[in-house]
């Protein structure tokens, strides 16, 4: 009996005429353009310089942080006022100011200040602008000391381990992929069930003897297939186009993902018991799926969360499957290394199934 | 093949949907290859029956079978004796009409072959669109889809929701019909409607209001026990001559029929001329009265008004 349901659910998704699109279009847009558009690498700043000084050392200063690659210059302007002036009208979006006597004092005293000021109305593109101006200068002033004075210094090199260039694409790729499942197996499934709901066709499934957990599991096991052949093509991609291939071992993967997917069709279930409609159910998934992102680490990282919503981060299936990603493309970890995320996403997995099967219950 | 003379029966049923009660008390039986109409306007408790016999709905209290099967401890065993087919087209709609009944012959452990002769009469009429998609279909030609996938298992009881709701009057005859013709085959058919004028094609009649059942019989004994006299009346100014004939101390009551009215009058003592000449003094023109022949509408708007006659 399960062959025929499956039959006419491949049939049903196969005849949409949106769906398959969207089940190939969403993870190509989600792997191929979402990493190049959303990074936080902020390039093209458009700096003003403010240059009082005029002197070798100080056109060395605006030469090196144009050089760095990171800001334009958009222009020189005379004073402050002017350079003010610039940024209110959005021609700039940081001002540099060197003071008169910037070289005698840095020849002289072995120090001088300039003046860094940001436009703080793109607070991303404000902060890494001063820290990388800032950097900058404290290259600057190094390079400067070496032929000056013989004064010990202590250089600070920071190395990043497991990701040494610190790649964006390499840390947001594999976490893309779980968002990918979330919403093929999680949402789909969930929405198509509350569809039949809505079109009444549930009613004339369940004068049927069809067992009811049957046309339920035979709405799901489409969508496992598909999630299961999608994150294969993610994979592919992520190696095609980015040279990029789990350090760890692709077994570990699929078998955090087998049971995040679990978890996340256990909770659609929960959420298509509960609506009537799908414009309800929508509703509620949209909602709860941006708390999940917000609350995953997926921009923003978990570490620099205040302490209640880390404690709240643990309670987020998306993040477990997150971090095992990251972990096992970028650090090669293997389940032993992994046991917490195990257990939280198999506690998940029974929570929300058990959750799933009550509520199906009380409501049929 | 034998079958017991009761097919369904259904005893003191009661359910509630939150505060509402949508039954309450309803008893009655259904003999094998028998119509078996229930009658009553929207929210009479007509669908919420018939789903506790479709074993979709568990009944607060009370009992109902199918054939000896109870609806709620052998909901599985009715399920391939029973045919339901709900008030909404509710099929597949971007199946095919073949894959629709291909579909549910599978489900049922059967096949379309099998059963072909019991949906042939219905189904040879959309099989020249087998390859369209259910949701392309016409009116009439989803319902008679629905009711050959109904069908497809054969079952031995057949139970629709207001089948004609929403039908043209061409389809509507062309649907009892169908029933007429499922009947001759042995099957016990439940339906609901909300049109009276459809009582005569039953072989036994339910009228049902708020979740009662106020009178069951066969058309023919619920028209009989109509007792008083009733006429027709009609004039030029219909609403004003409502309002004047409802004044009238000898008129039990009047209500709009159609493009007439139908007054049930307190006794004998009346006459259509004394009744003509009271409208005339009261500017009437155009007055036409006459006795008429009661029909089940005058017999159901007759029970709603005197309640204590539900004990039949």
């Amino acid at each position: 009996m399960i062959r025929y349901l499956l039959e006419k659910e491949f049939r049903q998704i196969r005849r949409n005429r949106f769906l398959p699109r969207m089940i190939l279009a969403f993870p190509l847009m989600v792997l191929l353009v979402f990493p190049g558009a959303a990074s936080f690498e902020v390039r093209n700043i458009r700096l003003t310089v403010v240059d009082q000084d005029k002197s070798p050392n100080s056109r060395r200063l605006v030469d090196k942080a144009v050089s760095s690659g990171f800001f334009l210059l958009s222009r020189m302007s005379a004073d402050y006022a002017q350079a003010l002036d610039m940024v209110e009208r959005d021609r700039a979006d940081m001002i540099l100011e060197i003071p008169r006597h910037f070289e005698r004092d840095l020849v002289r005293e072995q120090r001088a200040s300039v003046r860094l000021s940001a436009n703080g109305v793109n607070a991303v593109k404000a902060g890494v602008g001063s820290a990388y101006l800032t950097s900058i200068l404290a290259d600057y002033s190094r390079d400067f000391s070496h032929y000056g004075t013989s004064l010990a210094h202590v250089e600070v090199v920071p190395r990043f381990r497991f990701n040494p260039t610190l790649n964006y694409i390499v840390f947001m790729v594999p976490a893309l992929m779980v968002m990918v499942l979330t919403m093929l197996c999680g949402f789909l499934p969930a929405l198509n069930i509350v569809g039949e709901k809505e079109a009444g066709t549930m009613e004339q499934m369940n004068v049927t003897p069809v067992p009811r957990f049957l046309f339920i599991f035979s709405k799901l096991l489409p969508y496992w297939l598909m999630g299961f052949v999608v994150l294969t093509l993610c994979f592919g991609a992520a190696w095609l186009f980015y040279g990029l291939l789990p350090v760890g071992n692709l077994g570990v993967i699929y078998l955090f993902a087998a049971l995040y997917v679990l978890t996340i069709s256990g909770f659609g279930l929960v959420i298509s018991n509960h609506s009537r409609t799908v414009q309800q159910a929508m509703f509620v998934m949209y909602f709860v799926v941006i708390l999940l992102i917000i609350m995953s680490g997926l921009f923003t990282p978990v570490q620099s969360m205040p302490p209640w919503a880390r404690a709240l981060t643990m309670l987020n299936p998306l993040k477990y499957l997150m971090e095992v990603m990251r972990m096992v493309y970028l650090r090669g970890s293997g389940v032993a290394d992994m046991v917490t995320h195990l257990t939280a996403l198999a506690g998940f997995a029974l929570f929300f199934n058990t959750w799933a099967v009550l509520s199906y219950r009380k409501t049929g | 093949m034998k079958q017991p003379a009761e097919t369904v029966t259904v005893r003191h049923l009661r359910k509630s949907h939150g505060n509402t009660l949508a039954l309450r008390d309803v008893s009655f039986q259904a003999r094998a290859g028998e119509i078996c109409g229930l009658i009553g306007p929207d929210g009479a408790g007509k669908t919420t029956l018939l789903r506790i016999l479709a074993t979709l709905l568990v009944p607060d209290s009370g009992q109902a079978s199918i054939e000896g099967l109870d609806v709620v401890k052998d909901y599985r065993a009715i399920r391939s004796r029973v045919g339901y087919m709900p008030g909404r087209f509710s099929l597949y709609q971007d199946l095919t009409v073949e894959e629709n009944l291909h579909f549910f012959a599978t489900l049922f452990g059967t096949s379309v072959q099998e059963n072909y002769e019991l949906i042939k009469d219905i189904y040879s009429q959309i099989e020249p669109f087998r390859k369209r998609r259910a949701g392309a279909l016409s009116g009439g030609m989803k319902q008679k889809l629905a009711l050959s996938c109904a069908l497809i298992h054969q079952p031995s009881v057949l139970l629709l929701d207001e089948p004609t709701t929403g039908v043209d009057a061409v389809s509507r005859k062309e649907f009892w019909g169908m029933l007429g013709r499922l009947k001759l085959q042995g099957l016990t058919i439940l339906v609901s409607t909300p049109y009276m004028d459809e009582a005569g094609q039953c072989d036994q009649i339910s009228l049902i209001s708020e979740g009662e059942i106020l009178r069951i019989g066969t058309p023919v004994e619920i028209v009989r026990s109509f007792r008083k006299p009733l006429w027709n009346a009609r004039g030029d100014d219909m609403h004003r001559l409502l309002l004047n004939l409802r004044e009238h101390p000898a008129v039990e009551a009047c209500y709009a029929f159609g493009g007439n009215h139908h007054l049930t009058l307190r006794d004998d003592s009346l006459t259509p001329a004394e009744l003509s000449a009271y409208l005339s003094d009261r500017g009437h023109a155009g007055i036409r009265i006459a006795e008429a022949v009661p029909g089940v509408e005058d017999c159901y708007m007759e029970l709603l008004r005197t309640p204590q006659q539900t004990l039949l």
